[in-house]
């Protein structure tokens, strides 16, 4: 497929396409990021980024015969590696048996919440998810650094002015429908952070969706009118604010005796520690991801408008 | 009884898909959305390792004695998100190369820089 | 009661099966734009909206009950939009309804 377009449909169809192959398997709340992400904010980007470079691809290739060749060795050899693996679902893999018992039988002990998942990712491995936020919030810096463009505050005006009498006229049922749907989604968004340590949920996909509500707000009603409701300083304050947060209950923990990142110490009984330590790094999540999606989006198209 | 094998040559099929857009296709844009389904067909990997047969989702209920593997579940869950940041990053770099040299395509981009060396 | 439940429950499953699957070979089969979008917006609706419905019939909580209600709103909702906003976009872009005068196959007329 030369028309890139098409393509970048069928990568969100893809998407949510192995979001339902993960609930298939058990994973809810892989499921329910891959969702949010892989169709929603992924597909959207790349179709920005594809109208800024243009839609067509050129038809010239070199040589698929040696991509083809590479390919099928590397998958010929990969394939004949799994030859070793255990079996699929077999509950006796290797995997299965080692940390995973701890995590299942002791973490309503320990953690005191049913959701495994967010009792690994925000205790048990918070470490390591700080390093993600870290990632993500160094990402979305990075697209600043390359995208950022200077807004000019009177050109913007008079053009989220035209912009806003053009929508009004134009796109009355979308306009009205958007503006009943984004207090839901954001509700919505806030539910999924808060009720992350019950059932699946979390910063992370609530970060994603809270980003999405906004980013619809700007593609329905303009990029330059979502500026002026969405400050961009305030937004770049608030990705550093969680990556800090995160961090900062680190270093509490830290200060009242315990390790890094070690929530038993934040609170008088170690289980409302853990409660207390979770919520507070899952708003961190939620906080970072959040702006930094936003961030990305708001780059990228106000770059569009730019050129 | 080879067939118990099968998630993984899924996967692998998959990974070779995004492997053969990123090394035959000189467009930018589609080497990145074949970077995307070799990162999918990674997820795959990881959330079919973590199935246990019979087993529910690991949220933890009254009634329920056997579950997935959560931490599979857990790595993924950040990488997807993280996944999709690099990603954003990406077609950043794409949109600057297009801006300098007028084109994404690898060979045009190339044929530029030769001029002006 | 148990029976009646579970009948129309397994109904209204079926009918929104069907109507997602007659969807989905009417955005193969049908000839142009228009007509494949009037095929999978009309249908998604009602067929999603069956679906949920039929699941609806199916469950004893009443949290469930008011999640399973909130979708089906929601899809009320959006499903109609996105498919007028679609049109919308098309009819803008100067894309011509097919009719017995001109023979185009869903392309852009220039």
């Amino acid at each position: 497929m030369r028309d890139l377009f098409a393509v970048v449909m069928m990568s969100g169809i893809f998407g949510l396409l192995s979001a339902s192959f993960f609930v298939a398997m058990d994973a809810v709340d892989v499921a329910f990021t891959e969702a949010s992400v892989g169709a929603g904010i992924a597909t959207l980007l790349m179709l920005t980024a594809v109208t800024l470079t243009g839609r067509l691809e050129d038809s010239e290739r070199h040589k698929p015969m040696w991509a083809l060749v590479v390919v099928f060795i590397t998958g010929g050899l990969l394939i004949y590696g799994t030859l070793d693996m255990p079996y699929f679902d077999s509950s006796q893999a290797p995997v299965h048996l080692h940390v995973a018992p701890r995590y299942i039988n002791d973490s309503m002990q320990e953690i005191g919440i049913p959701n495994i998942v967010t009792s690994v990712l925000a205790s048990y491995r918070g470490f390591d998810t700080l390093g993600e936020v870290v990632v993500i919030f160094t990402a979305g810096m990075g697209v600043l650094a390359l995208l950022r463009v200077e807004s000019r505050p009177g050109i913007d005006q008079t053009m989220a002015d035209s912009i806003f009498y053009l929508m009004h006229e134009r796109h009355l049922i979308l306009r009205v429908v958007t503006k009943i749907l984004i207090p839901f989604i954001l509700l919505f968004a806030l539910y999924v952070q808060f009720h992350g340590d019950f059932g699946p949920g979390g910063g992370f996909q609530a970060g994603v969706i809270f980003a999405a509500a906004i980013i619809l707000y700007a593609m329905v009603f303009g990029l330059p009118t979502a500026r002026r409701v969405v400050n961009q300083t305030f937004v770049r304050l608030l990705a550093a604010v969680g990556v800090l947060l995160y961090g900062g209950v680190g270093l509490v923990s830290m200060l009242n005796g315990g390790n890094f990142l070690d929530y038993n110490v934040l609170a008088g009984d170690p289980v409302a520690g853990q409660h207390l330590g979770i919520l507070l790094i899952e708003l961190g999540v939620g906080c970072t991801v959040a702006s930094v999606m936003v961030i990305i989006f708001f780059n990228f198209s106000g770059r569009r408008n730019h050129s | 009884m080879i067939l118990g094998l099968y998630n993984y040559w899924v996967v692998v099929v998959l990974m070779m898909i995004g492997l053969y857009i990123v090394i035959a296709h000189g467009n930018l844009i589609k080497k990145i959305i074949g970077l995307t389904i070799f990162q999918t067909a990674v997820f795959i990997f990881y959330i079919s390792i973590a199935k246990v047969n019979g087993a529910s989702a690991p949220i933890l209920a009254e009634g329920i004695s056997r579950y997935s593997n959560p931490l599979p579940h857990v790595l993924i869950l950040t990488a997807i998100v993280v996944g999709i940041a690099t990603v954003a990053l990406g077609l950043a770099l794409a949109v600057r190369i297009n801006e300098a040299y007028g084109s994404v395509e690898e060979e045009s981009v190339q044929n530029t820089d030769n001029q002006e060396c | 009661m148990d029976i009646i439940f579970d009948m129309s429950s397994a109904l209204c499953l079926l009918l929104g099966s069907f109507l997602c699957l007659s969807g989905g070979v009417g955005i193969i089969r049908f000839p142009d734009f228009y007509t494949r979008m009037h095929a999978v917006g009309v249908t998604d609706t009602l067929g999603a909206g069956m679906i949920l419905i039929g699941l609806l019939l199916q469950t004893p909580e009443f949290l469930v009950v008011l999640k399973l209600l909130l979708i089906l709103v929601m899809t009320v909702f959006i499903s109609p939009v996105a498919s007028h906003a679609l049109a919308k976009a098309a009819f803008r872009n100067d894309l011509v309804p097919l009719s017995d005068g001109n023979e185009n196959k869903g392309e852009t007329e220039s």
